[in-house]
């Protein structure tokens, strides 16, 4: 066991925890943050995508103890409301089936979106292709992208 | 308008006939718990007012309609309560939702399962909603003194024109609240629903996007511990001994043990499938602690001997046979393939098929395999539980609840009215939550530890557990005369080890020489439903026959259907054809026309599909491009007549679902079996498909209709496996027999 300080969503937390355990656990089990999901815990799957910084990060490989300073968004802290142009998008689009992957589709999306205001279908589709949706809405999910891309652009 | 009775004193038939899974079933089970005495009125909050067993009404007009069925991507928790507010009359605005509790008093079919909540759901949630509607219109006629038919009303509002006066529901609802419940309504006319038919947002959506806790893995209580399964590494194995030694040691470790899921002579039911009866158990405080005593756990198995055993369907009995060994799958397709040459049972025979072939011109003749699938929700099964010696709750992702209650209170040995089971969103289903033996093996944990506990299973567990759709395998063969004409049809076919034959349904009636027989090989796999059950196979490969007869014939695919189908509506052969021959036909029509079938693009390769199943019909054309030696689909054209369409937008994202879905698991779908032992048990290794591989567009058209609405979850899904299969030839020039179609996959796209 070894204290941490983390930064989650621009809270301060601290846990004591195996150094090794990944954020994803440290999320769901210590803090109560259930909104970053485990679909896989080999980085295959995407349900648990994460903000690193500006970065997605698959949190079922992040280890507690390589984190430092470094601060963490989740889905639970893109936005105030609910109201980042991702998750407006994803309402507008009426994107989710079962709803269970989306989180981590909106994170790898929003990230995207961060780094490349304007992505092609190609930039989108390389983005995305880490996050699996067994319902199959990812032409919803394509979409959705585009249309949070627009709103960026227009803003 | 249509009269309806509601049937009062009717419940205990009304709740067996639900049980025996067909023939007329009518949603009137709220009938019996929806009048309330003045005294339960007054014991109610303040604002709020229960009318009857699906909603109650807020002073301030609010709505609360509570859904009923589990919630698991098909929508129904928006588009059920839509058709309680719409013959309500309120305003969709001011309705909340709520998930219903498992309540056989108060609900019946509160199942998820073959593409039937809203075609089941449909009577009785219009009667709940026009009785309501009903009873406000009964306390306005008596407080203003006026016939209750002169009162109209609109959008929550009760009008009463002649004497210009008015109120909202929220004003009556506690006068509502006291009426008579009516034996008699009257249901609107199909002409005017307000939100039928209407698109309307997913109403979690918000919760969806936001990350808030809604599937059963998110639910947390203090106190709570965190529990894993370790289960024997093969099929044919079971548990002999354990070495908990290293694992308890383990930091967070609460206790090691193992649990019988069933006890010895136990006759299961249906849905009590459970492919390693006995299984080890990891408890401790947290998931991560859990995993790493689940490497640290040493188990040691023994081989199962073979087996009879006596099952239950529905009062129906049958024997399961499960066979000892470790199977591979290099042997089923050698097993497959000697049977299917062997015996099998006639199921159908129309005419003389041996002589018709026998005199037949030509026979065109083809042999189709399919692997087992693994279901692999995103949401991995689990489930919480809170046992004690009076009471146990259980929260948590299911598709049959109520027969879920039924095998735990058998195995706790505790009455039912002392099990209560908490529906939460399903992160996903697709059949395997119907087999709910996680949800017993919390119960039996919890009780153990004397603890609220969640089980999880991992992913791996999740994918090497069992419960697949099963391997299959058909052959077709078709005689045509001199004159290009259909004279003699076969099918023979199996799988392991259930067969996936309807021998009713088309192309039977169209031919006048039929015959269609099947057989199965036990094995000690277990399998299960998995979207739209064995027509996921067979749709499959009778489409993909068709299409290769109607090249043989040299007759435009759809043309070809479309003549069967003429046959079939005029001259049917034989008695029992399932399907609505125009119907079908219908929706290739709508097809054909909006994919612009005549006016194919160069460069384009196209494919046909049509199935009727789960009582809707569909057919798809699938356009694609050869690129780099593999597919790129452009887009997928697909009609559909599911009878009337509640929430269009929604019903066409599960259309579109089915589509993507199919497609994955036609090209990729795919686990395999080496000694027992899944070759695949995450997904580095099970392919699934990605956003890349997912069609560009997806065109979905509804066949205008005034019939009941029957289901969705499933029917788009069969046919687009024969799509692309049929698109893929006219690429490659390549029939495909085998699925998956694309065997030298790389794993992420």
């Amino acid at each position: 066991m070894a204290a941490f300080s983390l930064k989650i969503n621009g809270s301060q937390h601290e846990i004591d925890v195996d150094p090794t355990t990944p954020m994803l656990w440290v999320l769901r089990d210590h803090l109560q943050m259930v909104g970053t999901k485990y679909g896989c815990g080999i980085a295959q799957c995407g349900a648990c995508t994460v903000h690193l910084g500006d970065n997605a990060v698959r949190s079922c490989q992040l280890p507690v103890s390589s984190v430092g300073d470094q601060e963490i968004t989740t889905i639970e802290g893109l936005s105030e409301n609910g109201d980042h142009p991702v998750q407006e998008a994803w309402l507008e689009v009426d994107v989710p089936q079962c709803g269970y992957c989306q989180a981590g589709q909106i994170m790898t999306a929003s990230a995207l979106l961060k780094k490349n205001p304007n992505p092609s279908d190609e930039d989108i589709e390389k983005a995305m292709n880490g996050n699996i949706c067994r319902c199959g809405t990812y032409t919803r999910i394509k979409k959705a992208v585009k249309m949070a891309a627009n709103t960026n652009q227009n803003s | 308008m249509t009269t309806a009775k509601t049937k009062i004193g009717r419940r205990s038939f009304i709740k067996r006939s639900s049980l025996a899974g067909g023939g007329i079933m009518l949603s009137f089970n709220w009938l019996a718990s929806c009048k309330m005495s003045p005294e339960e009125v007054s014991q109610l909050p303040e604002e709020w007012f229960k009318i009857n067993g699906y909603l109650k009404i807020a002073d301030n007009g609010q709505v609360t309609i509570l859904s009923p069925n589990p919630e698991g991507g098909q929508n129904i928790k928006t588009s059920m309560p839509m058709i309680v507010a719409d013959e309500l009359d309120v305003d969709w605005k001011n309705v909340i939702v709520e998930q219903a509790p498992l309540d056989t008093n108060a609900f019946s079919f509160q199942f998820l399962g073959g593409s039937q909540s809203i075609r089941r759901g449909w009577e009785g949630l219009r009667m709940a909603g026009a009785s309501a509607k009903a009873m406000l219109i009964a306390a306005a006629a008596k407080e203003w003194r006026v016939p209750s038919d002169e009162i109209s009303t609109s959008a929550g509002i009760l009008q009463h024109k002649a004497s210009d006066r008015s109120a909202t529901y929220g004003e009556m609802a506690s006068a509502a609240a006291t009426m008579k419940v009516p034996e008699e309504i009257q249901l609107k006319d199909i002409k005017d629903f307000t939100i039928i038919g209407t698109s309307q947002k997913n109403v979690d959506g918000h919760k969806i996007v936001t990350g808030q806790p809604l599937f059963g893995v998110d639910t947390f209580r203090e106190g709570m511990l965190t529990a894993m399964i370790v289960h024997p590494p093969a099929f044919g194995l079971k548990l002999k001994s354990i070495d908990d030694s290293e694992a308890k040691k383990m930091p967070g470790i609460k206790d090691v043990f193992t649990i019988k899921v069933f006890n010895d002579g136990y006759e299961k039911a249906f849905f009590d499938t459970r492919t390693f009866n006995e299984v080890a158990v990891i408890v401790g405080n947290s998931t991560w602690e859990v995993m790493q005593a689940k490497k640290a756990l040493k188990i040691e198995c023994e081989p199962i001997e073979s087996s009879t055993e006596s099952r239950d369907r529905f009062g129906r009995k049958w024997e399961e046979h499960t066979p000892s060994g470790l199977e591979s799958t290099t042997n089923h397709y050698a097993q497959m393939e000697a049977l299917a040459s062997n015996t099998a049972t006639v199921k159908r025979k129309d005419g003389n098929p041996e002589a018709a072939f026998k005199n037949a011109e030509r026979v065109i003749e083809a042999t189709y395999t399919a692997p087992f699938l693994a279901h692999n929700c995103m949401e991995p099964m689990n489930f919480f539980a809170d046992v004690t010696d009076e009471k146990a709750e259980l929260i948590g992702p299911l598709q049959k609840p109520e027969l879920t209650e039924q095998t735990l209170s058998a195995r706790l040995g505790m009455p039912i009215e002392n099990i209560d089971i908490q529906m939460t969103r399903l992160g996903g289903g697709y059949g395997r939550r119907s087999y709910a033996h996680w949800l017993v093996e919390a119960a039996l944990i919890s009780q153990k530890m004397k603890a609220p506990v969640k089980l999880v299973y991992s992913r791996e567990d999740d994918m090497t557990d069992g419960i697949y759709r099963p391997s299959y395998r058909a052959t077709y063969r078709a005689g045509v005369d001199k004159d290009n004409k259909l004279v003699a049809f076969h099918v023979r076919t199996g799988g392991i080890p259930q067969s996936p034959l309807h021998q009713n349904r088309f192309p039977a009636g169209t031919v006048e020489n039929y015959l269609a027989e099947d057989w199965t090989i036990d094995s000690n796999l277990t399998v299960g439903s998995f979207r739209a059950p064995s027509s996921n196979f067979i749709a499959c490969a009778e489409q993909s026959f068709l299409d290769e007869v109607a090249e043989a014939v040299g007759k435009d695919p759809i043309d070809f259907r479309l003549e069967l189908l003429e046959r079939a509506k005029n001259n049917p052969v034989g008695e029992e054809n399932d399907y609505d021959p125009e119907r079908y036909a219908g929706v290739l029509k709508l097809v054909k026309e909006k994919s612009g079938w005549e006016n194919k693009e160069d460069g384009v390769s196209r494919g046909v599909a049509a199935y009727f199943c789960h009582n809707s019909y569909a057919a798809q054309v699938l356009d694609l491009k050869w690129e780099n030696n593999k597919p790129i689909i452009d887009k997928v054209t697909c009609a559909v007549d599911c009878g009337i369409v509640v929430n269009p937008d929604a019903a066409t994202n599960l259309a579109e679902g089915g589509i993507v879905d199919g497609i994955g698991n036609a090209l990729y779908g795919e686990i395999t079996f080496r000694d027992g032992v899944p070759d695949q048990n995450n997904f580095d290794t099970y392919r699934m498909i990605r956003m890349r591989e997912a069609p560009k567009k997806i065109d979905v058209h509804f066949v205008e209709s005034d019939v009941s609405p029957t289901g969705l979850g499933e029917p788009t899904f069969p046919p687009i496996f024969a799509a692309i299969a049929n698109a893929m030839y006219k690429a490659t020039g390549k029939r495909h027999y085998r699925q998956p179609f694309l065997k030298d996959r790389e794993l992420l796209g």
